[in-house]
């Protein structure tokens, strides 16, 4: 294991921001995991950081192919997850809407400039990302439709579902986006939550890294994820491939106290009730959620409070 | 009359609103004033207020509709956030909205629907806290020869036609310009503060530009509304960011020219009492950007200058 640092810049009082990577293996840049990028991510730290010491072991274990070098950047700002906010603290702008960056302009452009100089000759590419509106997701793989995007390999993760979206304006600054522009064949995997560790979703996010690795021939055993959690998938079962724009999204009809009822990759029929919006003063039930079809919960809004036509739920039709 | 946008419900017993003023007198053009799409740029507050002024007390000589948006966030407003407070979402890379999109692109898609169709849209753009403008318009490259010639009516100091970044196709002005609905997007000043001169200069040139487009039947003026400076090659900008962290100081304004290797300011060292870097300029031209907050970290953007060759020959 060598571990570098691969960007760093000073602060007026703070101690010096530095983003850090952890190479195993020597010889063809093979794969690279980018973990958090935004302050919130603390379950892609704790992925990331776990692969680190899979990795290890693996490596100490003979596990690693030669001539293939694996790299992991557990955080690319660590800055703001220290103060616990999520974009750059100064100026409120998302690293991982900088990409592939500028190693002239401005701080985060600077930053995702070096990181970008780092990761881009990889083969392939897994960045652990996160979802702007706050919930839990099904573990899954996502990619973008930009013409390169590899869906044959993103099924190799064994993860029951790989979505597709087609990339917006904003979206053409991200990531995943200028990975695949530069030739590497890029996946973002959601590891179920953001802002709290769990425990099963990291294993199976750390399952299906490993199943993937093992199926590009970059280790040659499983690495030892100490977890019976299923991954949800037969290793030979194909996952389903579906396009966002394809899934029911279920909005609140009023704001107020939401009290949901049921939590992601659970089957739902139906008429069922997924959550009751509460009157904030009155305790009287304003308006119920409830399933339009057959389906499986992919995402669930994960605070209690709700705006109007907050999304609250995303399903995937069972049909 | 005072009109709602849109209106959505909060959690706890309170209504989002947009809110318009709609102005309307005889037959004639649409003009929208817009503001506030960020939280912590208020100079857009003073102009609204100048222009509701102007033609709620002279409503006589306005031949058309003058719809007044003074807050297309106003949560950010009304707690000082830049962005749209509880989405973390800077309101404008959202745009054109989705009607069957969750709460802030609804709102966004509203705002669209009804600015769309108008015959003029000026979005009025404060900066940030951090950087201080010269009276400007902005224009992308593509809209260039459409929009200029109105940008010269609002006789503003300076006309930026920069390059089209795909990243900004999400904002309000590139979803209207790019459907037919023109739209100018004015910068000014600095975030946090309102500059009455800076704001009545704009709110003169706004009236002219009503009166060129048979809105407002009366003319600044004499000698109100000036001429601008127009900069249209894509590499005519030098930036300046900061070399290493620490405390941005200068004494120099911006609207100035520069000289090239001339001292803009310097990074210090409170700790040490040394220089960290001394900031000069790369080029001679018109500095139009200059930062407002000391704060800096390797990267910040300290200033903007438009190389003009002219003062090179001088």
């Amino acid at each position: 294991m060598k571990v570098q640092t691969i960007f760093r810049m000073s602060s007026p009082y703070r101690d010096d921001f530095r983003i850090k990577a952890y190479t195993f293996g020597n010889g063809k840049k093979t794969l690279c995991l980018v973990g958090t990028m935004r302050g919130d991510e603390i379950q892609q730290q704790y992925v990331a950081s776990r692969l680190v010491a899979l990795l290890r072991s693996a490596e100490e274990a003979g596990m690693l192919t030669d001539k293939m070098s694996i790299s992991i950047i557990p955080s690319v700002n660590p800055s703001s997850i220290n103060i616990e906010k999520r974009f750059w603290a100064l100026d409120g702008t998302d690293i991982n809407r900088m990409f592939p960056g500028y190693d002239q302009g401005e701080t985060t452009q600077r930053i995702a400039a070096g990181v970008f100089e780092f990761i881009k000759d990889y083969q392939f590419g897994i960045q652990l990302a996160s979802y702007y509106l706050p919930g839990n997701f099904l573990p899954h793989v996502h990619m973008f439709r930009t013409g390169f995007e590899d869906i044959d390999n993103a099924c190799l993760f064994g993860l029951p579902y790989v979505t597709v979206a087609t990339p917006k304006p904003f979206d053409t600054v991200l990531l995943n986006y200028n990975w695949q522009i530069w030739d590497t064949q890029a996946f973002s995997l959601y590891a179920g939550t953001t802002d709290v560790i769990d425990h099963e979703m990291a294993n199976i996010t750390l399952k299906s890294i490993s199943r993937f690795m093992l199926q590009k021939g970059i280790i040659s055993r499983p690495l030892n994820v100490d977890d019976c959690s299923d991954i949800g998938q037969e290793d030979d079962a194909m996952p389903t491939v579906i396009d966002m724009a394809d899934m029911i999204d279920l909005q609140a009809p009023h704001a107020g106290l939401l009290i949901t009822k049921v939590s992601v990759g659970q089957s739902i029929r139906k008429g069922d009730t997924l959550a009751q919006i509460m009157h904030p003063y009155e305790g009287r039930e304003t308006c119920r959620i409830v399933a339009p079809e057959d389906g499986i919960v992919f995402f669930a809004r994960n605070k209690s409070i709700t705006f109007q036509n907050t999304l609250l739920f995303r399903l995937i039709k069972c049909s | 009359m005072i009109q709602n946008v849109t209106a959505l419900e909060m959690p706890i017993d309170e209504e989002f609103r947009i809110v318009k003023n709609h102005i309307t007198h005889g037959k004639g053009k649409r003009i929208c004033i817009v503001t506030g799409t960020h939280g912590d740029e208020l100079e857009g507050q003073y102009v609204c207020y100048l222009i509701a002024k102007m033609v709620s007390e002279n409503k006589h000589k306005l031949s058309g509709t003058v719809d007044i948006y003074p807050a297309l966030n106003p949560l950010g407003i009304d707690t000082m956030q830049r962005g749209v407070p509880a989405f973390d979402l800077d309101m404008n890379r959202i745009f054109p909205g989705n009607n069957r999109g969750s709460m802030i692109e609804k709102v966004a898609h509203d705002i669209y629907t009804d600015l769309s169709g108008a015959d003029m849209v000026i979005d009025i753009h404060a900066s940030n806290i951090f950087l201080r403008e010269m009276p400007q318009v902005r224009i992308s490259e593509t809209t260039a020869p459409t929009l200029v010639p109105y940008a010269r009516m609002l006789g503003i100091d300076f006309i930026w036609v920069h390059q089209a970044a795909t990243v900004l196709e999400s904002t309000l002005a590139h979803s209207l310009n790019s459907t037919g609905t023109p739209c100018l997007v004015a910068e000014m000043a600095v975030g946090g503060r309102i500059s009455h001169s800076m704001c009545q200069k704009l709110t003169d040139g706004i009236q002219n530009l009503m009166f060129h487009m048979g809105i407002w039947s009366e003319a600044p003026e004499e000698g109100k509304v000036g001429d601008s400076i127009l900069c249209d090659k894509g590499d005519a900008v030098a930036f300046l960011n900061a070399q290493v962290s620490g405390i941005f100081t200068t004494e120099i304004h911006n609207g100035v020219m520069v000289r090239e290797g001339q001292l803009i300011g310097q990074i210090i060292s409170p700790l040490t009492g040394k220089v960290l870097s001394d900031v000069l300029s790369p080029c001679n031209g018109l500095l139009f950007t200059i930062r407002a907050y000391p704060v800096v970290y390797e990267g910040s953007l300290l200033g903007r200058i438009y190389k003009d060759e002219s003062i090179q020959e001088s």
